[in-house]
């Protein structure tokens, strides 16, 4: 255990992890590029892309935080969670109005998976390029 | 910006393509591994579209 302790080697701070973290949401990939893991992060960029834009093309709706019974709550907040966290991606959707209303269909509802979709494969790709920088992983 | 209108089976198919290449890239060390995990999340995936679907088919009567 004291061997452990001793042996364990501080990482870096995380003043020095946030510019990653920060640059891996906004961008997809854009993390692992940053740590000069160019092919990891290219085929981040043109998954987690390619996966939100066939959404937008399927006419995905993007979830609103909305409250009422513990269900509605749950879907419409993690839906956001989700959508947000594709960074720059749904910042620029939302704000060039590619939002699209909820309507009914399969490929409108696949659409809207895929957009959330996006987002949490984001989330996955910011934890790996976190573990890079902190030297948790190679 | 143009419409896609794509059926369950292409849809389903460039899910199972993006969160393979996803969870293979973030999960595995090497190349290889990934390339191989990519692979093997991929059919995963496919294995399970085919078998729900077959359940729901002979579910349905």
């Amino acid at each position: 255990m004291a061997k452990d302790k001793e042996s364990r080697q501080p990482g870096p701070s995380f003043g020095a992890l946030a510019p990653v973290l920060a640059l891996s949401w906004l961008i997809p990939g854009a993390g692992h590029l940053m740590l000069k893991r160019t092919g990891r992060g290219m085929l981040l960029l043109l998954a987690v892309t390619g996966m939100f834009a066939c959404g937008l093309m399927m006419r995905g709706a993007m979830f609103q935080p909305e409250s009422g019974d513990l269900l509605t709550t749950v879907i419409n907040t993690g839906g956001f969670i989700g959508d947000i966290a594709s960074g720059l991606l749904y910042l620029l959707s939302v704000w060039l109005g590619y939002n699209q209303p909820d309507t009914a269909g399969h490929v409108h509802d696949y659409g809207t998976k895929f957009l959330v979709t996006a987002g949490l494969l984001n989330v996955l790709a910011m934890v790996d390029a976190f573990e890079i920088a902190a030297g948790r992983k190679d | 910006m143009p419409k896609m209108n794509l059926t369950h089976f292409e849809a389903a198919f460039l899910f199972s393509l993006f969160t393979s290449v996803v969870l293979g890239v973030v999960t595995k060390r090497t190349d290889r591994d990934w390339l191989h995990y990519g692979l093997y999340v991929f059919v995963c995936f496919f294995v399970a579209l085919f078998g729900l679907g077959w359940l729901m088919y002979l579910g349905h009567g």
